[in-house]
């Protein structure tokens, strides 16, 4: 086999944990054994099911999820105009080596080793994680549990193997979160959906360590539209974390993801995002949890690359004392749009929510959040506390807040808290007389003004989001 | 030995004159008050040299060491030595002391080197026994809600953390009650000792400062000009006479 030829690469460090904007920013040649092509028809679909050699019912799933997709319209009545630069007929919407992860990193073929190893993956699996599933482009290329981890009857695979290996779970949950048809691209994922996560924590089991999946976006046009579930039976804990990465093409890359959560009685689920995509990539993601009796779910959501990214987390607090949480990050920067947000729906008695979302708009970024808090008027005692706060930094950048709180009844709680401040000029040079450079100041400002979520957060993603800021500082001082 | 050398310099606030021909040379170790009435320039000038964005230098200049500063960017010039105490200074929000200061420690260090936290929190803290400063201090956010006081121990505290060779203090005793006064005066006066004493040119519009940080030169600036020299019997005889006395030798003089 030829060795991997690199055709563009701007990083010469290998930061620890891999998720920089520069460190992602290459990419290396890689003969694909299966393809279905450019353009989204019903060909398309039943190739990559057959690829995967399905269930004759997750094909006739795909296939609905296909016609409901094309029958519905962008929603640029509310969203932003950009969506219909998305051409669907120039993306290429599976690509991959082969649809069986491998258990070891000896056994991944080296072009596609040499990525992950550079972006450090290995390297973090041995430090401080459970277990890890590294995908590129459609297919993941790696997937592997610790063995203490596996032993106590916890499930990580693929969705392709979680389909195969695990109907009887899968299919009781997939889909039920997030149906088909919750919006268009969630129709889209559920015609072509392909890699992504299946985890199934059994009743009782407290996954010590994090379960980590890595997503890659390697090819030019492509989609990748990975699909994951998470089922945390009843006391189950598990804290799930994700990184995307994908190098700087001219032409602009679709990702667009459906993440569902379930977390029955009494079990916690964490799931911390770190986003880090190239600026041309359109990142449309739906992601959503349901909390049983006593449950929790906490998303930890930081966007600080694409091009334009719309993603609202959200709970359905189903159960009574079910707690749900949204701790969001966003940052952006010449060129993006960050629309970002939460959604929280009590559905049962003396439910909490409470979301913290933080974003910076940097010259010509624009920010936007986005959310929903629902306390139907037949319920009583639950509290909903939203805290937005802004900052901009250049007097170009843009924030907009719109938060819809539809609190009914006089049985229960809300508070909504929302801030903008600015960095000013006095500010960066006062830090600049203490002898830091304009872009170490702005950095030190917009750590400072995420600090207080950013120490929820594990170490090792703290350490790196304060790198990946001081990266996009240094990048737009002019 | 270190000094800062001023000369002729003129600066501007958009199309207005503001200091207009000034001289003086500080030597590291010594002290020089410039006192004035307000309006005089002697704010613009402490900013000016320090680099911000809002003042022209529109004639002479400003060396450290024999080396212009003038072409250098505002953090280039502190890295080089100078300090500027602010009169009112910013607040950083979710930033601590701690991680500030150390932030420009390391900015003074080369490329690839890396800070040795253990020594550098050994030597924030002899310099905050110096300082009598309490340890809880460095953990709040910088300025972030302090009192007029707080804020000006955090300026003397950078000071001495950064040791400059030069420090520009400007109306330090804005804003204070007589304790605070004597606390930060205290401040800045365990510093005037030793090889890394800072020459120090205090800016103030009060003579009760200087009956704390007694200096070896006192300087009268008006209309932009240093118009009267001397040592800190200067001083008295202005609050003695007021600045009128000045205004008038002034008129006199250019009549």
């Amino acid at each position: 086999m030829k060795p991997p030829t690199e055709i563009e690469t701007a990083a010469t460090e290998n930061p620890v944990v891999g998720i920089d904007q520069t460190a992602g920013n290459f990419s290396y040649k890689v003969d694909y054994a299966f393809d279905a092509g450019t353009g989204l028809n019903e060909d398309t679909v039943r190739y990559i099911s057959s690829v995967k050699k399905e269930a004759p019912w997750i094909l006739e799933f795909r296939l609905a999820a296909l016609k409901k997709f094309q029958s519905m319209p962008m929603p640029t009545h509310w969203a932003t105009k950009d969506l219909e630069n998305i051409n669907f007929d120039k993306i290429r919407y599976y690509l991959s080596q082969g649809q069986k992860p491998k258990r070891t990193w000896d056994e991944v073929p080296d072009d596609i080793k040499k990525t992950f190893e550079r972006l450090g993956i290995p390297e973090q699996e041995r430090k401080f994680l459970a277990g890890v599933e590294a995908q590129f482009d459609s297919e993941a290329a790696y997937s592997n549990i610790k063995d203490i981890v596996a032993k106590q009857g916890v499930i990580f695979v693929n969705s392709t193997e979680g389909l195969r290996e695990h109907p009887e779970i899968f299919k009781k949950f997939f889909g039920k979160v997030i149906p088909t048809g919750d919006n268009k691209f969630s129709a889209l994922n559920s015609a072509v959906f392909s890699g992504g996560s299946f985890i199934y924590v059994p009743p009782g089991v407290k996954v010590a360590q994090p379960l980590q999946a890595y997503f890659r976006i390697n090819a030019e046009n492509f989609g990748q539209f990975e699909r994951t579930l998470i089922i945390a039976d009843e006391g189950a804990e598990v804290v799930y974390m994700e990184g995307c990465t994908a190098p700087k093409f001219s032409t602009s890359t679709l990702h667009s993801a459906v993440v569902e959560l379930v977390a029955l009685k009494g079990a916690k689920i964490q799931y911390i995002t770190v986003q880090n995509w190239a600026n041309n990539v359109f990142n449309l993601v739906t992601k959503r949890g349901v909390a049983h009796e006593d449950a929790e779910i906490k998303w930890i959501d930081c966007n600080i690359g694409s091009r334009l990214t719309m993603k609202y987390p959200g709970v359905v607090l189903k159960g009574e004392r079910a707690r749900g949480e949204v701790l969001s990050i966003a940052l952006a920067n010449d060129g993006q749009h960050q629309d970002t947000g939460a959604k929280m729906i009590h559905a049962a008695n003396n439910t909490t929510s409470n979301i913290i979302a933080k974003s910076i708009s940097v010259g010509q970024g624009r920010s936007t959040y986005r959310g929903v808090v629902h306390i139907p008027k037949h319920l009583k005692g639950c509290k909903n506390n939203t805290e937005c706060d802004a900052l901009l930094i250049n007097t170009n950048s843009r924030t907009d807040t719109y938060p819809a709180i539809s609190v009914r009844g006089d049985k229960n709680a809300t508070q909504h808290e929302a801030s903008v401040s600015k960095v000013s000029e006095d500010m960066i040079f006062y830090m600049q007389s203490r002898g830091l450079t304009e872009a170490q100041a702005m950095s030190l400002a917009v750590n400072g003004f995420i600090n207080d979520l950013a120490r929820q957060f594990p170490m090792e993603y703290s350490v790196e989001l304060k790198r990946l800021i001081d990266l996009e500082m240094e990048g737009s001082v002019g | 030995m270190s000094q800062l050398e001023i000369k002729d310099l003129h600066i501007s606030i958009g199309d207005k004159p503001i200091v207009k021909g000034l001289n003086l040379t500080i030597k590291r170790g010594e002290v020089h008050a410039i006192m004035g009435p307000n309006g005089t320039g002697k704010s613009t000038l402490a900013k000016a040299i320090a680099g911000h964005p809002d003042y022209t230098i529109t004639g002479g200049d400003v060396l450290l060491d024999g080396q212009s500063v003038l072409a250098m960017e505002p953090d280039e010039r502190a890295r080089s030595g100078l300090f500027l105490a602010f009169q009112y200074p910013s607040e950083i929000p979710g930033v601590s002391i701690a991680n500030f200061l150390r932030a420009a420690v390391q900015a003074r260090m080369a490329e690839g080197e890396e800070l040795d936290a253990s020594g550098y929190y050994k030597r924030l803290y002899a310099k905050m026994d110096l300082l009598k400063i309490d340890r809880k201090f460095t953990s709040r956010a910088v300025n972030d809600g302090f009192s007029g006081g707080e804020k000006k121990r955090c300026e003397i505290l950078q000071m001495a953390m950064l040791e400059p060779k030069i420090a520009l203090m400007d109306e330090t005793d804005s804003g204070l009650d007589i304790d605070a006064l004597r606390i930060v005066a205290e401040g800045v006066n365990a510093q005037r000792n030793g090889p890394s004493a800072p020459g120090i040119l205090l800016i103030t519009h009060y003579q009760r400062l200087l009956d704390y940080i007694v200096p070896d030169f006192v300087h009268v600036m008006y209309d932009g000009r240093i118009v009267k020299s001397g040592d800190k019997t200067l001083a008295l005889e202005l609050e003695a006479k007021g600045y009128d006395w000045v205004k008038q030798e002034f008129a006199a003089a250019t009549a």
